[in-house]
């Protein structure tokens, strides 16, 4: 029995399966508001995880980015979200291509897909939150699943900043975070690329009336 | 086994029978408040069953002698299951008698009885009731299974008694995988107690209900068997997800003073747990039959996720 682990990784390994659990959660959510409450959700346990790290490593950069997740993905990232919905009257459920039921059972195959990959290459790592390399790639591919399974722009674009969440996740538990400068760029990027797709959003809606993603598989003129 | 466990076991079978009522009529009384009706009296259970055991029993004219047996195969299924669980103390000479495996076979017996009966007379009402509790309780039992599958991987065996054991008394872990199959067996106990997601407590006159179909048959003491039974259920669930989840204050072994603080401990679990079933019934709406096996999909995936994280988190330290 594993009565030897201290009870920081626990809390880690806690964090890591509430973000999983939160995966799955917004992989069966119908509704666009739920949706980004939950991406909100996501972020605030991401930044408790990365918090936890700190304290626990005490490398001082895991602080400003515990910081700077809070802020952008628990925080700013959603209002834009709730702002754009609001703006673009987006009512209703979300569209899946897919039916749920099915998409759930693809996402377990997922899941133990993505633990088994991951096992050799958590046992390469020493750091205490090694175990939970696996929930974040499982949380990437499910990000990924929702991307392609949903057909309306906003969940697609959730789906995109969750799986910049697993992309997070898996870097502070293989090796404490990226450097600072590299974190800041992708604050950054991940931002300014919400703010251009909700221009973008605006941009589809004029063009096709309806935020369907599918209308641009077409490339003629109507 | 001591004379002190015998007595202990035979305490809890006592209390199990005793307090199973008043929990249904605590649920009640708290759906009623919430819903803004006014209450039923707390002991209202009590005063059904007394009426039903003094009214005759009114057979239909196709009733085969299974009809008669089934409420007291039903009952007896439900009294051992609460004598299996550990309530009060993990010291229970009747634990060896069935693992966790068992007990949920125990729930299956019940199950195949009540839908037969329900199936023998021949009414329509009868067999649609019959039919929908088996579509239910064959996507709720794997789901429950891998709950209980998750939690005996923990403790390294399928005994009710040592799972709640290693949980309640050594040192206090965190366990990521019992969050998932804690929301599993939310789910599952919701759809096998005929709650309100999937099946409505309080009514005989929908075209969707489930229990109640099955049941309308039944009169005088049989339905007050019946009615005990369903209640003796929600009582070894909310036990069960108590024992499995919250197990502090359970005692262990055969310590007298232990076993008298478990007591109240108890009370205020189940009265806790009863509030918030109450709270979850009134914020849901029920959902299409045909939404059912969705819900219990859920259920499913999220035990196989409390597993999948038990096995790469927890396994190997």
């Amino acid at each position: 029995m594993n009565l030897a682990v201290p009870l920081s990784s626990q809390l880690i390994n806690l964090f890591a399966s509430v973000i999983l659990l939160l995966a799955f959660a917004m992989l069966a959510q119908r509704r666009v508001l739920a949706l980004i409450n939950l991406f909100a959700l996501q972020g605030l346990t991401l930044a408790l995880s990365t918090l936890v790290v700190a304290v626990t490593t005490g490398q001082t950069h895991l602080y400003w980015s515990a910081g700077l997740t809070l802020v952008l993905k628990a925080l700013l990232l959603p209002w834009i979200l709730h702002r754009l919905v609001r703006r673009l009257e987006v009512k209703g459920d979300v569209e899946s291509l897919i039916k749920v039921p099915t998409t759930m059972l693809v996402g377990i195959a997922l899941v133990i897909i993505a633990f088994n990959v991951a096992l050799p290459i958590s046992q390469l790592s020493n750091t205490i939150s090694r175990g939970t390399l696996g929930i974040a790639l499982a949380t990437v591919m499910l990000a990924f699943l929702m991307m392609i399974t949903r057909s309306k722009a906003i969940p697609q674009v959730v789906g995109f900043l969750a799986m910049e969440n697993g992309l997070f996740l898996a870097a502070t538990s293989a090796t404490y975070g990226m450097p600072m400068v590299v974190e800041l760029g992708i604050a950054l990027d991940v931002l300014v690329g919400a703010i251009i797709l909700g221009v973008f959003f605006f941009q589809i809606r004029e063009q096709f009336d309806s935020l369907d993603i599918r209308h641009l598989e077409k490339l003629k003129e109507r | 086994m001591n004379v002190f466990g015998f007595l202990g076991q035979m305490f809890a079978i006592a209390l199990a029978l005793l307090l199973a009522p008043l929990l249904t009529g605590w649920v009640n009384q708290c759906r009623a408040w919430l819903q803004n009706r006014s209450a039923p009296p707390l002991l209202q259970p009590y005063y059904m069953l007394h009426k039903l055991f003094l009214k005759d029993v009114v057979l239909a004219h196709g009733a085969s002698p299974l009809f008669r047996f089934a409420p007291f195969v039903v009952f007896g299924c439900m009294v051992l299951a609460c004598a299996i669980i550990p309530t009060l103390s993990t010291d229970l000479p009747l634990a060896p008698a069935a693992d966790t495996i068992a007990l949920v076979g125990v729930f299956g017996l019940a199950r195949i009885f009540i839908a037969l009966a329900a199936m023998d007379v021949g009414t329509s009402f009868g067999t649609l009731g019959g039919r929908r509790e088996m579509l239910i309780g064959f996507l709720a039992e794997p789901a429950l299974l891998m709950v209980i599958f998750t939690t005996a991987m923990i403790s390294q065996s399928t005994s009710v008694a040592t799972i709640v054991e290693t949980l309640a008394h050594r040192d206090f872990i965190i366990y990521p995988s019992l969050a998932f199959a804690g929301i599993a067996f939310t789910f599952v106990s919701f759809a096998e107690n005929a709650r309100v997601p999937v099946d409505n407590p309080a009514t005989h006159l929908e075209l969707t209900m489930i229990h109640e179909a099955m049941i309308l048959e039944y009169s005088g003491r049989h339905l007050a068997l019946i009615e005990w039974a369903a209640s003796l259920k929600l009582y070894a669930y909310s036990c069960l997800g108590l024992a499995l989840f919250f197990p502090w204050g359970i005692a262990e072994g055969d310590s007298f003073l232990g076993l008298l603080l478990a007591i109240p401990v108890l009370a205020i679990k189940l009265a806790i747990g009863g509030a918030l079933l109450a709270g979850i019934e009134t914020i849901n709406a029920k959902v299409r039959i045909f939404r059912a096996p969705e819900f219990l999909g859920t259920a499913f995936l999220f035990a196989v996720l409390g597993l999948l994280v038990r096995l790469l988190l927890e396994g190997r330290v």
